[in-house]
């Protein structure tokens, strides 16, 4: 098979608030984008990586970190990586922001776990 | 490739077999690793079952590790499959499901079932054990169903058991073989004392009772007992005792006593076949509590990891029964014979108790009964065999005056072997602790939880862990362990909101900055209590931060745990109109609501709307938001009252209405609740609101601090007033003193206990001037909030940030 990575445009920075998440679909992925407070911008799959699942385009952000709204998890939104004592990786997308345009880069074939 | 690693194979996916494999993790031990496990769930917490079925917990909660942590150590997990067979020759291991696995090593942990007593009747349906999650389900079920439960056995299991139905709203009968109940850890003061706590929470007693049948046709009836008096049941639950799960280890050939008989090093008398847990036989003792089970774990973790350990020489078992406002505790020998010396104090009025055995001035045994603070202490003396001395004698029977104690409780965690087990539940060691501490500074007990697991549980072991604080920072633990709003701060609730007023901090972000927060940004807990408090501060000027609510404060709704979100509009005092209604059904349907709930605070959820709806949802109810999701006034709960009911001496209706009306839309630290009643009949249920208000002849009669929620209290008689105005000034008063005083999240029923019902009558209707100046605060604050529903329609870029959702 052969396909490259994707980039998709998916709004002017913005379209995006501060510190609050914004859902976004991009094919078949649902992404989380958010703007840290330093104007930087992540995208994460909309889908909390705790065994109960859930959005996690709602939760509080503060610095680099998201705490997910119905588990209360700490992600770090460059990596995804959850924090101690809680275990587990959230999906994290790369993102360019040029001109105030922003892209995330979603791999080839994503095809989305459940 | 790497190179091939041995095989390492676990028989029994419970709490000593994966404690086992996480050190064997923890040590780097090469093995690869499959786990076999009847059950068909991941590994979890047994002990707190009991809390399950009590309620505080759901299942997820009590998962240890979930599906994840197997594949993150590259751990080949079969649940649901039961080993049948350890084929020695050839080195498998035989499963039910036709499997056989190679293995270099092997655990058996197969742990123990419940021993069902062999009478009459006992395989009738409506009978269970209570060991696994399948037990604890089928009293869930059966609790939904029936009415009159019997519990056989009154040791720790049947208790806890019979709590958790009562709680489940079962009438509960404890069927126990002799007059004492827990007989093998308490002593008979104890154990009535025990006994007269429990009955004044519901459970009932049958004592003296043998059972000798279960009386029924395909499903049970009810007891029958030796002296031929019966005891109608509809369920029954056995908990008379375990008996270690040796079938496999049997059938295999291994040896087998009680239980499995291993040496120190847990090695069974099969070469390379080790066994741990309640199913192992060591020095003629079978274990029946985790921590007894994790020191035989970590004995064997560090054998297997090829790293140098003394052998395992047993353990002195402690219990402490989980039961909420029943503290027991009983440490080693506790039955006294004419060789112990006994200190023993017994307070009648305070309903406490202390036992001290000791043999040649050694403590040997202790028991507890409402007052458990010794208890850590105890423990560590028991297992220590140390010799009483004054000073432990004073410390102890708390005879001593203050001073001194702080060293000597130092002394007491220093003597602690570095791997001895400071949290049973989780398993984590002193060494644990005290690293966490060296290496990463930490200096508070939630530090500690975070980062090693201890104290997540049951938090028995939170004195040692306190203790082991102090012994490890010395000087500087006073200052250190003073606990702030949250990890990101030292300070305080009174400090941070003294600092804001004195320094005239304006957002969160200042206050964070200034007062030197750890997290820069703070975080899910601090941001939300610092703009509350800001708030509460400046009513007129802070401008409310978005980014620092929870999701449901921020988008007004309350999310679900699909991601959908329910609605609630408004109905002052419980009271609707056809018109209404008629609008919130035309809505529902249009926006396809899944269910229609009426609410125990009396108005209709609208319960699974889509985000991108909400906000269409809101503008065509075109009625007020209910606040549902709030940290403010919920409702007023109404009765009928005099308008209608014939007992009405006051207007309830109207009354709540209007207080609803005056009070809605307020931050408060918590959510709040009240109600308002006609006459003392209270069919409103004012004792669990935080304002409860009940109509009598002459005027009203005000509670407060009530709660019906996780730690239900019943609400305080705070005064009596005879007119609506009073009544109104009260109210205000009340509410904007705990705004003012509460902490973040703090409920009144905590905030009563905190503050003292008496110094909040002093406050509030001691000095009238007072009560006036707060209700005037509170008017100022009131005068300044409006409807978020409205005022997020109006606002258009907010509006599409926080609920459109993008397409690409
Ligand atoms: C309701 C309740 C409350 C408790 N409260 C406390 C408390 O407060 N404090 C305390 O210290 N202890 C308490 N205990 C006891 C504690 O839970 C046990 O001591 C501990 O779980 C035993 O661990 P284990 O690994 O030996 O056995 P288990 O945790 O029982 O694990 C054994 C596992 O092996 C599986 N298994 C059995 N045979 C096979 C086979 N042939 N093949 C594959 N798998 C098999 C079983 O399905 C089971 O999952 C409580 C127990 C219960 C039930
Ligand atoms: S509390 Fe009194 S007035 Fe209100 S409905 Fe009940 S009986 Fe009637
Ligand atoms: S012993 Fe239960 S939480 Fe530590």
């Amino acid at each position: 098979m052969e396909r490259s990575n994707r980039e998709c445009t998916i709004g002017t920075v913005e379209d995006f608030m501060l510190q609050i998440g914004r859902v976004v679909h991009a094919g078949e992925v649902e992404l989380a984008i958010f703007r840290t407070s330093d104007g930087a911008v992540y995208a994460v799959r909309n889908h909390s990586p705790h065994p109960k699942g859930g959005p996690l385009a709602e939760g509080i952000v503060s610095g680099y970190y998201l705490y997910d709204p119905l588990h209360d998890w700490k992600i770090d939104l460059r990596t995804g990586e959850v924090q101690a004592p809680d275990r587990g990786q959230a999906e994290v997308y790369p993102v360019t922001v040029e001109g105030g345009v922003v892209k995330v880069t979603l791999p080839a074939a994503v095809t989305t776990l459940n | 490739m790497a190179a091939e690693r041995e095989k390492l194979v676990l028989i029994g996916n419970g709490m000593a077999g994966v404690g086992t494999i996480e050190q064997i993790l923890k040590l780097g031990g090469a093995y690869d690793i499959t786990v076999f496990g009847s059950e068909p769930h991941p590994n979890y917490n047994r002990i707190m079952l009991s809390y399950v079925l009590e309620g505080s917990k759901t299942i997820e909660d009590i998962i240890l590790n979930d599906l994840g942590w197997y594949e993150d150590n590259h751990i080949t997990l079969h649940t649901g499959t039961t080993v049948t067979r350890i084929d020695e020759q050839n080195k498998l291991i035989l499963t039910d499901n036709g499997l056989a696995v190679p293995y270099d090593k092997a655990i058996i942990a197969t742990g123990s079932n419940s021993f069902i007593l062999p009478v009459p009747g006992s395989t009738k349906d409506g009978v269970v054990g209570f060991r696994d999650i399948a037990d604890c389900d089928a009293m869930l079920e059966a609790a939904k169903q029936y009415r009159t439960a019997a519990v056989i056995g009154g040791g720790l299991l049947g208790l806890e058991a019979a709590k958790g139905l009562v709680n489940l709203g079962m009438d509960v009968t404890v069927v126990h073989l002799l007059e004492d109940l827990m007989e093998r850890q308490l002593d008979r003061t104890a154990s009535s004392m025990l006994q007269a706590e429990l009955t004044r929470q519901g459970v009932k007693f049958a004592m003296g009772k043998q059972t000798v049948e279960l009386t029924g046709e395909e499903r049970v009836t009810g007891l029958r007992f030796s002296d031929g008096s019966e005891l109608p049941a509809e369920f029954v639950v056995m908990a008379v005792g375990i008996k270690p799960n040796v079938q496999l280890a049997k059938d295999s050939g291994i040896t087998v006593n009680r239980g499995i008989v291993v040496d120190d090093y847990m090695q069974t008398s099969m070469s390379d076949v080790y066994s741990v847990g309640e199913c192992t036989e060591h020095r003629g003792t079978c274990y029946g509590l985790v921590a007894p089970l994790f020191e035989q774990g970590m004995v064997l973790a560090k054998h297997l990891s090829g790293v140098q350990t003394p052998g395992y020489e047993g353990s002195v078992v402690a219990t402490k029964l989980k039961i909420s406002g029943v503290d027991v505790f009983s440490a080693g020998e506790f039955t006294e014979t004419p060789e112990h010396t006994v200190i023993s104090a017994k307070d009648e009025w305070k309903r406490t108790y202390k036992k001290i055995l000791l043999k040649d001035n050694v403590i040997v045994g202790a028991v507890l009964f409402g007052d458990v603070t010794e208890s850590a202490n105890l423990q560590k003396l028991v297992k220590n065999s140390t010799e009483m001395t004054n000073e432990i004698y004073d410390e102890v029977m708390g005879t001593s005056c203050c001073g001194g104690g702080g060293a000597k409780k130092g002394m007491s965690v220093e003597a602690m072997a570095d791997e001895e087990i400071v949290c049973g539940c989780n398993g984590v060691t002193k060494k644990a602790i005290v690293d966490a501490v060296t290496e990463n500074g930490f200096t508070t007990v939630d530090e500690i939880k975070a980062c090693t697991g201890a104290t997540r549980s049951c938090g028995g072991c939170k004195p040692v862990v306190e203790q082991i604080l102090q012994f490890v920072l010395g000087d500087s633990f006073q200052q250190g362990a003073k606990q702030g709003i949250c990890s990101c701060t030292s300070l305080g609730r009174d400090e941070i909101v003294a600092e804001i007023t004195a320094k005239g901090l304006r957002t969160t972000k200042e206050v964070m900055n200034v007062l030197d927060w750890k997290q820069a940004e703070g975080c899910s807990k601090c941001r939300p209590a610092v703009n509350y408090y800001l708030g509460m501060i400046y009513p007129d000027t802070h401008e409310d931060e978005k980014e620092s609510r929870f999701v449901n404060e921020r988008m007004s709704a309350n999310i679900q745990k699909d991601g959908t979100y329910t609605v609630i509009p408004r109905m002052y005092g419980g009271v609707t109109t056809p018109e209404d209604l008629k609008r919130i059904a035309d809505v529902s349907l249009k926006y396809d609501v899944k269910v229609v709930k009426v609410t125990g605070g009396q108005r209709l959820d609208l319960i699974g709307v889509k985000k991108e709806d909400v906000p269409k949802v809101w503008e065509e109810l075109d009625m007020p938001s209910g606040y549902g999701y709030a940290k403010s006034l919920r409702t007023v709960k109404t009765c009928v009252g005099s308008q209608f009911c014939r007992f009405g001496t006051q207007d309830s209706m109207g009354m709540g209405a209007m207080l609803e009306r005056k009070y809605e839309r307020l931050d408060m630290p918590a959510k709040f609740k009240m109600a308002v009643n006609g006459c003392p009949r209270n069919c409103a249920e004012s004792c669990t609101k935080d304002i409860g208000i009940v109509g009598n002849d002459g005027g009203w009669e005000v509670f407060i601090g009530g709660n019906g929620g996780i730690k239900p209290r019943i609400a305080d008689a705070f005064c009596k007033v005879k007119t609506d105005e009073e009544l109104v000034e009260v109210c205000s008063a009340v509410i904007q003193y705990y705004r003012e005083t509460g902490n973040y999240l703090e409920r009144t029923s905590e905030w009563v206990e905190r503050m003292g019902l008496e110094h909040i009558q002093t406050v509030v209707m001691g000095n009238d001037d007072n009560r006036k100046e707060l209700a005037a605060r509170i008017d100022f604050a009131l005068a300044q909030v409006s409807d978020p529903w409205k005022k997020m329609l109006d606002d258009k870029n907010t509006r599409t940030a926080l609920f459109e959702e993008t397409q690409v």
